[in-house]
């Protein structure tokens, strides 16, 4: 550009900045204040919660969620959802468990484990992007048709295998860590790269805020589409591996209802359901919220039955403070309020 | 005759209205008589938009008093409108197009039976009740999708007549209407003066105004600049009000020399236009003109690739540009700013930076890693170019005006350093300081060797702005035209190809 175009136009329009903005500062560190509170809380109230092997095992118990939720969160970002992960957990459990026992080697089968799980996220995907249907129908039939698939393979019986090559990948330890947990934050390493640090990540939130604009702007939406759900799929299916290393078999009923512990620690994470909005690291903070939620609260001797109702009222709460720094006047519908009080 | 005249209707004194930096109204006084339509004119963010809403009780106001029949009355909420009487018709239809006709002019207040069940029969009855009231035919039991835009509308006011508006916002509401449901509408409106309904009346298009209003008050940046009565002004009066200034200098700039061909168009065809043929140079600005529908967006969406192509070649400085998608168009050179901002161009909640970076961020990667401060530094100085604040820079792009929102999207080309930018109503819905600064970019941008491809519905604009202008009718190029060398009159001939009350001048006649 030459010197031609320098400097045009006179108006500057002034941009006040607030002196404080509660969305910004939630945005930025609400869900680390809930988190702390939590923790201290838990030191407190709950007997050994405190103790490094207790959160060592804190640490373990939600790998599993925390790596399915780390797909999620790119699927959620692009302004989808994907219902069928706790499924995609049986399936590539129970086949990463089948190649096992036929004598596949340990790495050969983890990764056999995650193709299956990528290759669920593909078809997700490519049924969202390209034909068209709704993310949310698309999964809840594939959520459907492959926990079918997990029970027609098993014949519905676990299939039990002590001597399962891969079973450190869920119990191991490296370096005085269990194996799930570094593995978690490879995962983690990945997302975080992926979104932040390429333009691979800028086309992620581009085609969440506005698919139509994104695609004006030169990004390839269904390509963008389908690659999260691929990237889900094979989260996903890494997560049915480690679970099956933990129980040391295929359970064809692995993995049922994860799909909304991973939807809730995304939402508690920060990130909008609309898409376009949100943060790899609050996703994994989301899943630290849940999993010190639970490990405590089973610390305070609180019964199961309990705990649910704790739960879901945490992530109604979070979901709360969202909304409620969302709120402006768009949320008034001027189709109802324009009408008359009713008549009697 | 009373000695004393009764109170206005309705009366707004002082009213103000602020968002943010912005004093949308400011201090702003309006009246209207019963049996009257009083129509409302000002550029995009004059406060038309913001009074109606405040009206409608869709927004507070800050300060100021309204009143109707002579008392203050206190609007805050959509309800409050209603039960006073007034009514709005939005430009975009507040009606369920999957529900019956019947069913829509019920909403809010169905009928029920004594079971507290729906009174269907009721409900049938009073829906045609209510159609016969402002005279229209229809079948209450028809779906209102199935009905022409023109006739969902007339659906939407017969329900403001039957919940006794007495006061009565149109905005806008002959911009999606063809000429015959325009004349039905005007006869319903006179019926309902006739009645005595107040009617404020939004328009941009000045021989309709002529035609109907009583009265007509200007709004610019917020402020009350006139009020009078038809028969006391004339168009170019409520121009000059409009705007602050005579037309012509908005648009002026020193005369530009065209280089060498740029885009080259050659029987281009599809998404139901075309075929068309035509050229832009470097340096040169060329306006594509015609009525809505005419397929001037179309061949911009055709030459983006945004839209697929039937037949035809597209060469950009030379080179075959075939397109299967948006991203190979940008990569051979082109940009475009679509028309619709909001919905098309800007990614609402995300930074400025984000939204001007997002078609170049493949110049700033190395090994599949971004580079974010060259980035953010290449964008600021986008930014500074375009006299969009640095400070704006990590605000989301939602929080800026509708003329800085604009100059985002551009910012966006020319970070890109696109040969060719295609605008497709690059002024809509910005303020005039805006527009202004606008046409200089455009200028700027010509001088700087770049073809610019303007579409805009616009006529002084796209007159004033280009160097040639490519009129369309019915999915083709009718004529080319010197901008210089024509009139609003003359563009308006060809494009809508029918003789107006005068013959056309041909070319080379002087403005």
């Amino acid at each position: 550009m030459t010197k031609d175009t320098e400097n045009l136009g006179r108006a500057v329009e002034p941009v006040r900045r607030e002196p404080f903005d509660f969305a910004r500062w939630w945005d930025r560190v609400g869900i680390l204040v809930v988190l702390a509170a939590l923790v201290v809380f838990m030191a407190v109230f709950a007997p050994n919660f405190a103790r490094i092997d207790n959160l060592l095992n804190i640490a373990r118990s939600i790998s599993v969620n925390a790596i399915l939720a780390a797909g999620m969160t790119f699927v959620i970002l692009t302004g989808g959802i994907d219902l069928s992960v706790g499924s995609i957990i049986a399936v590539s459990g129970v086949v990463a468990v089948i190649a096992a026992i036929a004598g596949v080697p340990a790495p050969a089968a983890v990764i056999l484990g995650m193709v299956v799980g990528a290759a669920c996220g593909l078809a997700n995907g490519a049924l969202s992007a390209y034909m068209g249907l709704a993310p949310f129908i698309v999964t809840l039939g594939t959520m459907t048709f492959l926990r079918g698939l997990a029970y027609t393979i098993t014949a519905g019986q676990p299939i039990v295998s002590s001597a399962l090559n891969f079973r450190d990948i869920g119990n191991g330890y490296f370096a005085g860590i269990p194996v799930p947990v570094i593995v978690m934050a490879i995962v983690y390493l990945v997302a975080w790269f992926l979104l932040e640090r390429t333009r691979y990540g800028r086309h992620v939130y581009a085609v969440g805020g506005n698919p139509e604009a994104a695609k004006l702007a030169g990004v390839r939406v269904k390509r963008i589409i389908t690659s999260v759900y691929l990237f889900a799929g094979a989260c996903a299916g890494l997560a049915g591996v480690i679970f099956a290393a933990r129980v040391v078999s295929a359970q064809p009923t692995a993995g049922t209802g994860y799909e909304l512990d991973a939807i809730a620690a995304v939402v508690l994470g920060g990130t909008a359901l609309a898409g376009g909005r949100g943060r790899i690291v609050g996703t994994l903070i989301g899943s630290v919220i849940l999993g010190v939620l639970s490990t405590g609260l089973i610390l305070m001797n609180v019964p199961f039955f309990t705990q649910l109702l704790i739960k879901g009222v945490v992530i109604i709460l979070a979901v709360a403070i969202d909304s409620l720094k969302q709120r402006t006047f768009s949320f008034r519908l001027p189709l109802f309020s324009r009408s008359a009080p009713p008549r009697s | 005759m009373t000695p004393s005249p009764p109170p206005p209707l309705l009366r707004l004194e002082q009213v103000s209205k602020r968002f943010g930096p912005t004093l949308a109204l400011n201090n702003v006084d309006f009246d209207l008589h019963a049996g009257e339509v009083h129509a409302l004119m000002g550029e995009n963010g004059a406060g038309k938009s913001t009074l109606m809403k405040i009206l409608a009780g869709n927004q507070p106001r800050d300060t100021g008093r309204i009143l109707m029949d002579g008392k203050e009355i206190d609007i805050r909420s959509p309800r409050d409108a209603s039960a006073h009487g007034i009514a709005i018709i939005h430009q975009e239809l507040n009606t369920v197009p999957d529900m019956t006709i019947a069913e829509n002019l019920a909403l809010g207040h169905e009928p029920l039976t004594r079971f507290g069940t729906l009174d269907r029969r009721a409900l049938g009855r009073q829906a045609s009740e209510k159609l016969a009231r402002i005279g229209a035919d229809i079948d209450p039991q028809r779906r209102l999708g199935s009905l022409s835009i023109g006739m969902q509308q007339m659906v939407e006011i017969a329900r403001a007549v039957s919940e006794n508006a007495r006061v009565l916002v149109l905005d806008e509401p002959t911009a999606a209407l063809s000429r015959a449901e325009a004349q039905q509408l005007y006869q319903l409106i006179d019926q309902m003066r006739a009645s005595g309904v107040g009617l404020i009346y939004i328009s941009h298009r000045m021989e309709e105004v002529w035609q109907l209003a009583d009265r007509i008050t200007v709004f610019r940046d917020g402020a009350h600049i006139g009020t009078a009565r038809m028969q006391d002004i004339t168009p170019p009066d409520v121009v000059r009000m409009m705007v602050g200034r005579a037309m012509g200098d908005l648009y002026d700039h020193p005369p530009r020399t065209a280089g060498e061909v740029v885009l080259d168009v050659e029987g281009l065809a599809g998404n139901g236009v075309g075929p068309v043929s035509f050229t832009v140079r470097a340096g040169e600005v060329v306006a594509m003109s015609g009525l809505i529908g005419s397929g001037r967006t179309e061949v911009g969406r055709l030459i983006f690739g945004s839209d697929p192509r039937e037949v035809g070649t597209v060469r950009i400085d030379g080179r075959p540009s075939m397109p299967s998608d948006c991203v190979d168009a940008i990569s051979d050179g082109i940009g475009m700013v679509p028309e619709n901002r909001k919905e098309q161009g800007l990614f609402l909640g995300h930074s400025v930076e984000d939204n001007i970076a997002i078609s170049s961020l493949d110049r700033y990667v190395t090994a599949g890693v971004l580079h974010s401060s060259t980035i953010h530094a290449a964008v600021a100085e986008e930014m500074a170019r375009l006299r969009l604040r640095a400070n704006a820079i990590d605000l989301p792009v939602k929080s800026l005006s509708g003329g800085n929102q604009q100059k985002a999207v551009l910012a966006r080309w020319l970070l890109r350093d696109s040969r060719l930018l295609i605008l497709d109503e690059p002024t809509r819905g910005v303020d005039i300081g805006a527009k202004r600064e606008i046409y200089e970019m455009i200028d700027a941008l010509a001088r700087a060797g770049k073809a610019i491809l303007m579409i805009s519905s616009d006529l002084p604009e796209a007159i004033g702005v280009s160097d040639r202008l490519l009129v369309m009718r019915g999915g083709r190029i009718v004529c080319e035209l010197v901008s210089d060398a024509t009139s609003e009159e003359e563009v308006m001939f060809h494009a809508t190809g029918t003789a107006g009350d005068r013959a056309p001048q041909g070319h080379g006649d002087p403005q």
